[in-house]
């Protein structure tokens, strides 16, 4: 007979490893009641994170000055401060290429300041993770809660997964390293949430124990060595393949791009496991009224789709879990039936509605109209989105209001 | 009139703790057993200019969040927000909600009569309370101003009681020290800041309490029912 000794691994901080199944589904839970920078806190603390840095821009959250209070009580390897977000982003790069699980967030400005960097994680497959907690884009100066930064980073090549609360960052951070790391995937993911509605709001979320986190990573399982000038990825940065002007390289280089693509691709089927779906729906399976959002316009939507009700009228959410890989398959399915489709937007752009209109083209009637749209700043009252849908179905408005 | 949810919207000053207050507020109906949601809204905000907070009490998960445009009880913490239009909104009751309650920290009435019109055809009670004055005979500091308008407003809406008050307060103040992956005690020094904290606390906890019993008083007498049911089983995840 044959006896299973399991052995019992510690990480630097001297938590139990367990699986990532383990923490993320089964382990007990116990309410608390935090921000969403708080979760952020929490997250990072069970993710035996090797390395963090940061940047005191404005705008910003208390995010990142938690992940240093890890650093202090030992859960963090590395964590210093960057000279700009540029910095930062930089930074996070180097360690990572070193073979560190590393994360680090930012809003906004912040973000556009960084911004050359994003392509560059993405082309070097580094499994890095950026909590962004999206805030306005200048100008006007905006330091409030808007999403057309999201827009901007759609095709950088990084993941980019949207939570809608605290208790989605917190798991989705965990499920995020897990899912960046695999060996067939292994490239950035940026989880975002929408600044102030989650990173500045207290609600209650579920937690399991802090004395468990995922195993460390392990860089040896990385698809490509660890940072060495000789061999990609450091060949890139030494020695790039345009600095010479012929087909080869120019082709290296779109075949390389390529391969980024594909490997969010190879995300999916991690993301579904980790996340238990890359959608999630809410309100009358039956309902031809559809709302597709994601962040705080799903929690809104989901606000109308009770006071439509209250009104009569059938509705229902698909929530958007990763807009990269863009859950394609699940949206198709989910519409069949719909008869309008209302894509609400924290932003002016409407990138959102871009995205669903390009994947739906062919595949579905329902009317697709992008609307409402607030920004810099702007609350979305449920009660807006109900008078708007109203509105452009036509319907007759009993009590709203 | 029942209600699945209270959603307060508090048009404060900068330096107020009207932020606090929402947090103090949520958590103390989260731990009664309500769902409760808060948050703050401020841009480079500082002193004695406009700051705003808001939380949200239910019966089913609140998904809601942002602003509150639409409240069903708008805390006033500082007499400069009606006489001096130090708000988000104007006039200051913009969005109120039918049937809704008024809470203004003020010694006198500071309402027009077309004020008082508007608000009577939406049957919304107004509460004049003297916050300050109260946090600084009870307290003796105007710092526990916020203190006694979260012990105004469960005592005029019901449904949250002084303990679960007085666990949203503890909660805020003695944040839990987590001492992990390496040694953590408690200094002579920091023991010493813990007394002081201990002070406080209950210092603010009377505050609230006073409140508290004399708003429950008003409303009695204003024959305000409460505003939501009681408070869901939760179930244990």
């Amino acid at each position: 007979m044959q006896v299973q000794e399991e052995k019992v691994i510690y990480n630097r901080a001297g938590q139990r490893v367990v699986s990532p199944d383990y923490l993320l589904f089964e382990a007990p839970r116990t309410k608390h009641f935090m921000t969403g920078s708080e979760a952020v806190k929490e997250a990072v603390k069970r993710a035996s994170v090797d390395a963090s840095v940061s940047y005191p821009i404005t705008p910003q959250s208390e995010a990142a000055h938690l992940i240093g209070e890890l650093w202090v009580e030992g859960y963090v390897g590395v964590y210093f401060r960057g000279e700009s977000e540029f910095g930062v982003m930089s930074e996070v790069a180097g360690c990572a290429m070193a073979g560190a699980r590393t994360i680090t967030t930012t809003s906004g400005p912040g973000t556009l300041r960084a911004f050359e960097n994003f392509p560059m994680w993405a082309g070097t497959r580094i499994p890095v993770q950026l909590v962004l907690m999206a805030r306005g884009v200048n100008s006007p100066l905006s330091i409030q809660p808007d999403n057309l930064e999201v827009g901007f980073l759609l095709d950088t090549g990084c993941m980019i997964w949207y939570a809608e609360n605290a208790q989605d960052l917190f798991d989705m951070i965990l499920a995020g390293f897990v899912v960046a790391e695999q060996p067939s995937v292994h490239v950035p993911v940026i989880t975002v949430v929408d600044g102030f509605f989650v990173s500045h709001t207290r609600e209650a979320i579920m937690l399991p124990p802090d004395d468990i986190a995922l195993p460390p990573y392990n860089p040896y399982k990385a698809p490509m060595p660890v940072i060495d000038a000789e061999v990609p990825p450091g060949r890139f940065l030494r020695d790039p393949f345009v600095m010479k002007s012929n087909y080869i390289s120019y082709a290296t280089h779109a075949s390389w791009q390529w391969e980024v693509r594909a490997a969010i691709e190879r995300s999916r089927p991690f993301a579904k496991h980790y996340l238990r779906g890359l959608t999630e729906e809410f309100g009358d399976p039956e309902a031809e009224l559809v709302f597709v959002a994601c962040g705080t316009a799903a929690a809104q939507s989901k606000e109308a789709v009770r006071l439509l009700e209250d009104e009569g009228i059938k509705a229902r959410v698909i929530k958007l879990k990763t807009i990269r890989p863009f859950p394609i398959e699940e949206l198709r399915q989910a519409v069949k039936g719909a008869k309008y489709i209302f894509v609400p937007e924290f932003n002016v752009v409407g990138w959102l509605e871009r995205e669903v209109r390009r994947y739906l083209y062919g595949h579905s009637d329902a009317e697709i109209i992008g609307s409402p749209r607030v920004a810099g700043g702007m609350t979305m009252p449920a009660e807006v989105i109900v008078k708007e849908v109203l509105k452009l179905t036509g319907k007759e408005v009993k009590h709203v209001l | 009139m029942t209600r699945r949810r209270v959603n307060i919207r508090m048009p404060a000053l900068g330096g107020q703790g009207a932020v606090t207050a929402a947090h103090i507020i949520a958590t103390a109906a989260d731990y009664e057993g309500y769902y409760a949601v808060s948050n703050p809204f401020f841009g480079a905000e500082k002193r004695m200019a406009p700051a705003e907070s808001y939380a949200r009490i239910g019966i089913e998960p609140i998904f809601d969040r942002g602003e509150v445009v639409y409240p069903d009880v708008i805390m006033v913490f500082h007499p400069q927000v009606i006489t001096m239009g130090k708000s988000y909104t104007m006039p200051f009751y913009s969005g109120i909600k039918r049937k809704g309650l008024i809470i203004i920290n003020t010694e006198e009435d500071l309402l027009t009569d077309a004020d008082k019109e508007r608000l009577e055809q939406l049957e919304v009670k107004v509460f004049n309370f003297p916050a300050t004055k109260f946090a600084i005979e009870i307290a003796g500091t105007e710092l526990s101003t916020n203190m006694a308008m979260i012990g105004a407003l469960f005592g005029a809406i019901g449904g949250v009681g002084i303990e679960a008050i007085e666990e949203g307060i503890k909660s805020r103040f003695l944040k839990k020290f987590v001492a992990s992956g390496g040694t953590a005690s408690l200094d002579s020094a920091l023991e010493r800041k813990f007394k002081k904290k201990l002070e406080l606390i209950e210092k603010n906890l009377n505050t609230a309490k006073a409140a508290y019993e004399l708003a429950q008083k008003w409303a009695q007498e204003q024959g305000l029912e409460p505003f939501l049911p009681p408070p869901p089983k939760k179930v244990a995840v």
